[in-house]
């Protein structure tokens, strides 16, 4: 088990190195001159020039590249064009929503997805199990943004049960902070929860093909213990897998989730930045929510090992 | 191993199992029955064979006593199925629950997929307990496990209880399936083809297991199987079944040497001997001689050092035109490697191909295809050697029009060359899903034929095909050695289908040649028979020498078909392909009528977690 | 369900009951899945809306971005169907001509994301050589959340229908090009690939011949979400300021326009939220059906 969690750590060097080369790249390849771009349409000579230093814009590609990914190391991701701020203190200030809403949203998403999931999988094609898949092809279509104003539109103005927008930090109480989360929640859900219960329907009834569920039916089992206890745990591997790629859907959700119900949270900084032509901060934020997301599926690859004794090489 | 309780004469007058005029159709539209009228008993003590072809509804009427026909896709339509006189088609789904393990036990084909895979081996027996002797405590249990898994000579109980089944052969987890089926002492066992996915070793181990358990709980046994080599070891009775009806039953010996049915006759006659005929000795010029050829793959892991396998060392063999040289070994001798050098499909590392005076081993580039028309391959799965696009036309001209005959020339060559294999030249504009296994190996070997070779590999060519095609196969190529002169480079791991068609045989075994010589002296050369050992050891210490060993092992498994069609395949390709995508177009099924799965699957679950192995389709963003 | 038992007669004509053409039996299933009331209702849904793209200027739609300074926030009515948004301009006839920007963008992202992922996917399946390299370039770019890499692609070229696409286009190749090789791969080991390689067949006509194909029906397949997908996207970069210039009538910029007066007018909002709704429902239902008949091994997987 040992080398195994050493080798999934070491694979994800080259990914994160790859993700950096990218991000790098995407300025430097952009035709017309990157400093210009950073700075903005009406930028005049000298303040091109200053750019260009600060930024090592005039050294060899191959100088900056090293120069570059030797600050990522360090911690340090540039400062911002427009407020001067180190964008690394920028996030930090931000994090907070972001962290809350997402994990709320992993949550909700397992307790609701993998029952649905399990139940659909017990009699495929009947009725039960055609609605929860109509609901998972609606949650796959309809778009956070779409789902976020329908709930405000029906449970904030209409009835009134919660607050249209906005957030409240966990500090001033754990009350208005739950409150003010729901909303956001279950419209960043809905990708993930139709993801999640399709994919265990369709792993759980493939699990339930096996032979061993044979084996364990000529057992005299239960059909219960049957799905509970032989085909959900087999069927685990592939429910974290999606779980851990889903995360890239939960950070696009995300973004457009904390625009809708105007939380200050990263993804709301990533607007901000993206409106206000603030490169450093784009940049820095993509790398953060790459490097998010390949940690989080370097955990689900460790998690693994727990559900299945095979992937132990 | 007589058994005094023979021919259904039982002292309580009541059989364990008393199957009346069974009906199993498929549901939904036109309800065709798959199994018809079938009736059978089986009283303590005693071992009923069912027999029969693939199709024959022997698993569908196994799986019908025991209720786990997959109810969306088979039916029990009428009669009756007796289990010490309770009809089990009648009981609620609680009382078939409660006889399961307690009164009716199975044992399945497949046992690499018949475990739990995420669940120790101890847990999944002690489940068996758990649900049906609710009263025993957590240390008697454990106790029962234990004297289970020592019954069935397992060694060193204490780790196999905490073992998971990948960590376990085939052979171990056969027998904790076994352990499973009769922990409560069952009254019947079925056992359904439990040794067909087994190699030959181990096949006579279980068997002489189960025997020694049935003697020792007096269970009745109803045996599921296709091998007659395995109903003259253990039957009492036999019941042999043709396309869902009973053809005939009787004792043993009264089917085995004088069946009155036509069929079963056809059955039992055509299983072949294992003595060749003599043949002159051949003295045409050389083809192709292979000289002191190795293969070595080398696996380099990440952290991990490389490693080198060699699955071929040293090889030597000269084939003259018109022989038929076979190279016979177990699954990992080499073989097919051997075979894929020959044709260039793998690269030796070392040694000569030598095919018409011509060194190919380390041709490249436009030489080597120059060179391809010389030699000429048949391949294992007939389900996947032609491309299913493609018209069989198209497929059989490909070579002719590489090697730039025009198209109506090629046309014109693949109408004599379907005359040769025995088709008709009206079927060049169908495609391959319109033939049968047997006229697909047809359609290949006609493909191989088309560009004329000095030299046709024929790798298992026979080893998917039914008893009765395989035949048919085979006189087809000794046919076209005869009229063609191509010499035949024959590999197979069945030694009865060698002996019917090979001059030549040579021997392999763990990537070395071991004995090579005229068939006749290879074959029949003074055998020490070996009993294999009650051991779960790997096979490999058993024998003396090495075609004794096949030989001994052989004599056990009349089997015609390869245990593991893909296997081979898979090995070779496990790491280079991924988990997705085409894989195979035929889609068997159990017999309960759930589609099966090929071989790989349990390996390509576990490659699961690798990079490659993720969904391909991605989440809507 | 029961293998049939081979017929023993040598030279046994192939049976002429199994003479039924594979296309044939395709289509047959496609027709056969309209049956289905949901697949139904998404058909009608799809080439309506393909209809109103494509005729969108005869029907009775007025320039989609004239502004009305003297028409601000129109109820429904005689000159405004569905209203007007806070420049005075027709609701109705910018959902029209946004359906044709949605379509647009959808069927050029999934043409060109498949395109380009069908080259270097065979280039990465075929050549060991450029195996490794590429796949850890696509793992590197897949591992950026499509909708920030393209915001970043758009935020630097500058907002334009191309940019826009690209945007969309890049993100989706990395999965295309581990779609087709793995196809390739697992179709390399085939063994009527190795019968093609030694009856001398040359490698481009291997590949052309007995590979490719082979990828079709899943490309056809992954082009249907790639196509919802992108439209998505579009929407999303839009809504959020990033996509296209805000003076083009896309979906996504209608909702941006409109967030503003959300609570007053929630229509501006909610109309063309529904409408791409819809539009991405339907495709997705049909990209299931298509996905069930063209590639049922892919289907039972999610």
């Amino acid at each position: 088990m040992f080398p195994y969690v050493i080798k999934r750590v070491l694979a994800t060097i080259p990914v994160m190195t790859m993700v950096a080369v990218v991000v790098f790249a995407m300025l430097r390849l952009t035709p017309g001159d990157p400093a210009a771009i950073l700075a903005g349409d009406d930028a005049s000579g000298a303040q091109l020039e200053q750019i260009r230093r600060t930024m090592g814009l005039d050294q060899p590609i191959l100088t900056q590249l090293f120069v570059w990914l030797k600050q990522l190391l360090q911690g340090d991701l540039g400062v911002s064009l427009i407020s001067g701020t180190p964008v690394v203190s920028m996030i930090g200030s931000r994090v907070a929503p972001t962290i809350s809403l997402a994990l709320a949203t992993i949550v909700l998403t397992i307790i609701v997805a993998v029952p649905m999931g399990v139940v659909a999988a017990r009699r495929p094609g009947k009725l039960l199990d055609r609605t929860v898949m109509t609901f998972s092809v609606m949650g796959f279509s309809i778009p956070t943004f779409v789902i976020g104003y329908l709930l405000i539109y029906l449970l904030s103005l209409k009835l009134g049960w919660f607050p249209v927008q906005g957030y409240s930090p966990i500090e001033k109480g754990i009350g208005p902070f739950l409150h003010r989360l729901v909303l956001p929640t279950i419209a960043l859900s809905g990708i993930y929860v139709a993801l999640v219960a399709r994919i265990t329907r369709s792993s759980v009834i493939d699990v339930m093909g096996e032979d061993y569920i044979r084996t364990a039916r000529a057992k005299g089992a239960r059909e219960s213990t049957v799905l509970l206890r032989h085909a959900l745990r087999n069927a685990a591997v592939p429910i974290v897998t999606v779980i851990g790629i889903g995360v890239a859907s939960l950070i696009t959700g995300v973004v457009v989730t904390e625009s809708v119900f105007n939380l200050p949270g990263l993804g709301r900084l990533v607007v901000e930045a993206v409106l206000a032509r603030d490169y450093p901060v784009i940049q820095g934020l993509i790398l953060l929510f790459s490097f998010t997301y390949v940690l989080i599926n370097l955990t689900v690859d460790i998690l693994y090992t727990v559900f299945d004794p095979r992937i132990r090489y | 191993m007589t058994n005094p309780k023979k021919d259904g004469g039982n002292a309580n007058g009541q059989p364990v199992l008393d199957v009346r005029n069974l009906d199993v159709s498929l549901v939904g539209a036109g309800q065709t029955r798959v199994v018809r009228d079938v009736s059978l008993t089986v009283n303590p003590g005693e071992t009923v064979c069912v027999v029969g072809e693939s199709g024959s509804g022997k698993s569908v009427t196994a799986f019908s006593i025991m209720g786990l026909l997959s109810s969306e896709a088979l039916r029990c339509t009428s009669g009756s199925i007796l289990l010490q006189g309770e009809n089990v088609l009648e009981a609620s789904a609680e009382r078939l629950r409660d006889l399961r393990a307690t009164t009716m036990a199975m044992v399945f084909q497949e046992p690499m997929t018949a475990l739990n895979p995420v669940e120790t081996v101890g847990d999944q027996i002690d489940e068996v307990l758990r649900i049906h002797r609710k009263e025993l405590g957590k240390r008697e249990r454990r106790q029962r496990v234990m004297a289970m898994l020592e019954s069935v000579h397992l060694p060193d109980p204490e780790r196999i209880y905490n073992s998971y089944p990948n960590q376990l052969s085939g052979g171990q987890r056969q027998r904790v399936v076994i352990c499973i089926a009769l922990i409560l002492e069952p009254k019947l066992l079925i056992a359904d083809e439990p040794t067909t996915a087994l190699d030959v070793t181990t096949q006579r181990q279980i068997l002489l297991l189960i025997r020694e358990l049935q003697e020792k709980h007096n269970t009745a046994v109803l045996f599921i199987t296709h091998d007659f080599g395995v109903v003259a070891d253990i039957a009492d009775r036999v019941v042999v079944m043709n396309r869902g009806e009973v053809v005939e039953m009787g004792p043993r010996d009264q089917i085995l040497a004088e069946p009155a049915e036509d069929y079963t006759r056809m059955l039992v006659s055509s299983v072949p001997s294992l003595v060749p005929d003599t043949r002159a000795e051949n003295r045409n010029e050389i083809v192709l001689s292979v000289k002191e050829l190795g293969k070595t793959y080398s696996e380099k892991g990440f952290l991990k050092r490389r490693r080198d396998v060699a699955a071929a060392v040293d090889i030597n063999l000269t084939l003259r035109r018109g022989e038929i040289l076979g190279v016979v070994g177990e699954s990992g001798s080499g073989k097919s490697t051997l075979a894929r050098c020959v044709v260039r499909l793998q690269d030796p590392t070392s040694g000569e191909v030598v095919i018409c005076g011509e060194n190919i081993a380390a041709l490249r580039g436009q030489t080597l295809q120059a060179m391809r028309k010389r030699v000429q391959m048949v391949f294992q799965d007939p389900y996947r050697s032609l491309n299913p696009r493609l018209t069989v036309g198209d497929s059989i001209t490909e070579g002719l029009t590489n090697f730039g005959v025009s198209r109506d020339a090629a046309l014109a060559r693949a109408r004599e060359l379907m005359t040769l294999v025995g088709l008709s030249p009206d079927v060049l504009q169908r495609f391959p899903h319109q033939f049968s296994g047997g006229q697909r190996q047809r359609l290949c070997i006609a493909r191989a034929l088309a560009l004329e070779p000095d030299v046709l590999v024929a790798d298992e060519a026979v080893s998917a095909l039914d008893v009765s095609v395989q035949a048919q196969v085979l006189a087809l190529l000794d046919d076209i050695r005869e009229k063609t002169g191509v010499g035949v480079l024959f590999i197979t791991h069945d030694l009865r289908v060698a002996a019917q068609i090979c001059d030549t045989i040579m021997v392999m075994q763990n990537g070395r040649m071991v004995e090579f010589g005229a068939a006749a002296d290879v074959l029949t050369a003074p055998v020490r028979p070996t009993r294999a050992p009650c051991s779960t050891q790997r096979p490999a210490a058993i024998g003396t020498s090495s075609i004794s060993a096949l030989y001994e092992r052989q004599r056990y498994a009349a089997d015609f078909r390869h245990p593991h069609p893909q296997r081979d395949d898979h090995r070779r390709h496990r790491r280079r392909a991924l988990r997705r995508g085409h894989r195979h177009r035929r889609r068997p099924h159990h017999a309960d009528g759930r589609p099966s799965r090929c071989q790989g699957r349990a390996r390509d679950r576990r490659q699961w977690p690798g990079g490659s192995a993720r969904l391909h389709r991605r989440p809507y963003a | 369900m029961m293998k049939t038992i081979q017929n023993p007669a040598v030279g046994e004509l192939p049976p002429v009951g199994a003479g039924i053409d594979r296309k044939n039996s395709t289509f047959n299933q496609l027709l056969l899945s309209l049956k289905s009331i949901p697949v139904l209702v998404a058909l009608v849904v799809l080439v309506t809306v393909v209809v109103l793209a494509a005729f969108a200027p005869v029907l009775g739609t007025v320039d989609p971005i004239a502004i009305n300074p003297g028409g601000r926030f129109s109820p429904i009515s005689e000159a405004y169907w569905l209203g007007s948004d806070a420049y005075g301009r027709d609701l109705y006839s910018r959902l029209l001509y946004g359906a044709r920007i949605s379509l647009i963008v959808g069927l050029g992202a999934a043409a060109a994301s498949i395109a380009a992922g069908l080259v270097i996917g065979v280039v990465a399946g075929y050549l060991k050589v450029l195996d490794a390299i590429i796949m850890r370039v696509m793992d590197g770019v897949m591992a950026i959340p499509s909708i920030l890499l393209a915001i970043a692609l758009v935020s630097l070229t500058g907002a334009s229908l191309v940019t826009v696409l690209v945007a969309i286009t890049v993100p989706e190749i990395p999965r295309v090009v581990r779609l087709v090789r793995s196809i390739i791969l697992n179709v390399r080991s085939e063994a009527y690939v190795e019968a093609a390689v030694s009856l001398g067949t040359p490698t481009l006509r291997i590949l052309t011949r007995h590979m490719v194909p082979n990828t079709i029906a899943p490309l056809i397949v992954q082009g249907t979400f790639i196509f919802a997908s992108a439209i998505l996207t579009e929407a999303t970069l839009s809504f959020l300021g990033a996509g296209l210039p805000t003076e083009i009538p896309s979906w996504g910029n209608m909702m941006a326009d409109g967030r503003m007066y959300f609570q007053l007018y929630p229509g501006l909002v909610l109309y063309p939220g529904i409408v791409l709704a819809l539009t991405l429902l339907s495709v997705n239902i049909l990209g299931d059906v298509l996905r069930d008949v063209l590639d049922p091994k892919m289907a039972k997987r999610t």
